[in-house]
């Protein structure tokens, strides 16, 4: 039986998300496509916040990536710290970026929405100001593996960074629950609750979450193959010094 | 360990600028906040207990790239990593030393600079009980950050990005127990939270130091 354990082949591993990504792309951009122009033009006005309710189908996707992509990131460095798969170490790099992006999206529309509602652009809320620490772990975690120039220390000590980080940014969240009450409003997608969000906003934010995900793997697909190749030519060109 | 601890003190004693350098640095701080906001004698008080442990954090965080990089530049790092203590103890004792070095002279200073910020009077007391309990989670965090950036060569601005992140539990608990404190009203419930971060943080973050500064001597 095939294994997981095959696609930390970096030959496989491209071979394969080479096959792949064309479809991932195809699907992100036409949920993406569907998913916003459905929620932008065919869904009725919220009655009290009028039509900056919809920025909800770009602040909730992306808020829920950037959380998704340090998680991703910390499966990627437990197995690179366990098992010391390259592709593991270098899809974890890959995805650091690509979450910090995530998280300026969340934190700007959140902002575009809180200007009108809210009457402010910012408000140290909970929510808020957690994800602003979320976004200062990833430009740490960034800075650290572009500061190190050994590849095998740059993984070891990011993913030790990240172990760490995972644990401080949970401390943190509670630590800033405690410190402030927010204005930011409860989950409104969580699966056993009875208040959600109405079925109306709800399937389109369901397609533009689909086509977040995909988009996310897509990136973090290309990106890791990026790191593969750009590697690969280091090497080719050292040995090519050498001899 | 006890060797290597008074070795450390004996180094940050005779070799000067250790801990005058962040007292120094605390009082600068201090003294440029009224500058800053005005001298308006209600809202230093006000904001005094949140200036003291911003003004503590920062000047804790200025001492870090000694805790290790000078035992890194002269060698002596390697030869106590080959010598029979476990690393865990070697970072334990570090953030120890730099405790008593950096912090320790800072929790002392903290009242003093509190009547520059005019402090309310049940301050005093909170302001000291939550730096005495705070500072030693910086240290061992801070730790924790040299040794992740020990063989970096411009490794100090580096370093307090990556640290300063980690600190915000620390800094939100103990800035909210002195902030209650000066207020007069309940402190053991941040109280309790900061010393559980304290204590775990001395429990497990050794280990992680020492993890990174093996990764880093090998």
């Amino acid at each position: 039986m095939a294994s997981v354990w095959e696609y930390a082949n970096p030959v496989k591993f491209i071979r394969t998300t080479d096959r792949v990504m064309p479809w991932l792309w195809a699907g992100s951009a036409i949920c993406l496509v569907v998913g916003l122009v459905w929620g932008f033009f065919f869904t009725p006005d919220d009655f009290r916040q009028g039509s900056t309710v919809k920025i909800i189908y770009l602040h909730v996707p992306s808020a829920l990536m950037a959380i998704n992509a340090w998680l991703m990131m910390l499966v990627a460095s437990l197995i690179w710290i366990v098992r010391r798969h390259h592709v593991s170490a270098l899809a974890a790099r890959a995805a650091a970026p690509v979450g910090a992006v995530m998280t300026v999206i969340a934190l700007a529309t959140g902002a575009f929405w809180g200007q009108p509602i809210w009457g402010t652009w910012w408000v140290w809320d909970p929510r808020l100001t957690s994800f602003l620490i979320l976004f200062l772990f990833y430009l740490g975690y960034i800075a650290l593996w572009s500061a190190i120039e050994d590849d095998d220390s740059a993984a070891d000590l990011t993913s030790i960074l990240c172990l760490v980080g995972s644990v401080f940014a949970l401390l943190s969240r509670y630590a800033v629950n405690f410190w402030n009450q927010g204005l930011h409003q409860g989950a409104s997608l969580s699966l056993d609750k009875e208040e959600n969000v109405a079925d109306v906003f709800y399937f389109p934010l369901l397609v533009c979450i689909a086509g977040f995900v995909l988009l996310f793997i897509a990136l973090v697909f290309l990106r890791t193959q990026t790191e593969i190749r750009a590697r690969r030519t280091r090497v080719l060109l050292a040995r090519e010094r050498q001899g | 360990m006890s060797a290597l601890l008074t070795r450390d003190l004996a180094l940050a004693v005779r070799a000067g600028g250790g801990f005058g350098l962040g007292l120094a640095f605390f009082l600068i701080v201090v003294v440029l906040v009224p500058f800053g906001v005005g001298p308006e004698q209600a809202l230093l008080g006000r904001i005094a207990p949140g200036i003291l442990w911003l003004g503590a954090l920062l000047a804790c965080l200025l001492s870090l790239d000694r805790i290790l990089a000078l035992d890194w530049e002269d060698g002596s790092l390697d030869l106590l990593a080959t010598a029979p203590l476990p690393m865990e103890l070697l970072v334990s004792t570090k953030a120890l030393a730099h405790w008593i070095t950096s912090a320790l002279p800072l929790v002392v200073a903290a009242p003093l600079l509190g009547v520059l910020l005019n402090l309310p009077g049940p301050g005093y007391l909170w302001l000291l009980v939550s730096l005495a309990v705070g500072t030693p989670a910086l240290s061992v965090i801070g730790t924790f950050g040299a040794a992740l950036t020990v063989g970096l060569k411009r490794g100090g601005l580096l370093m307090s990005l990556l640290v300063l992140p980690l600190y915000v539990p620390t800094l939100i608990f103990g800035a909210e127990v002195a902030r209650r404190g000066a207020a007069g009203l309940e402190v053991a419930q941040p109280l309790t939270m900061l010393a559980g971060i304290t204590f775990g943080v001395i429990a497990l973050l050794p280990f992680a130091s020492a993890a990174v500064l093996r990764i880093n001597l090998r």
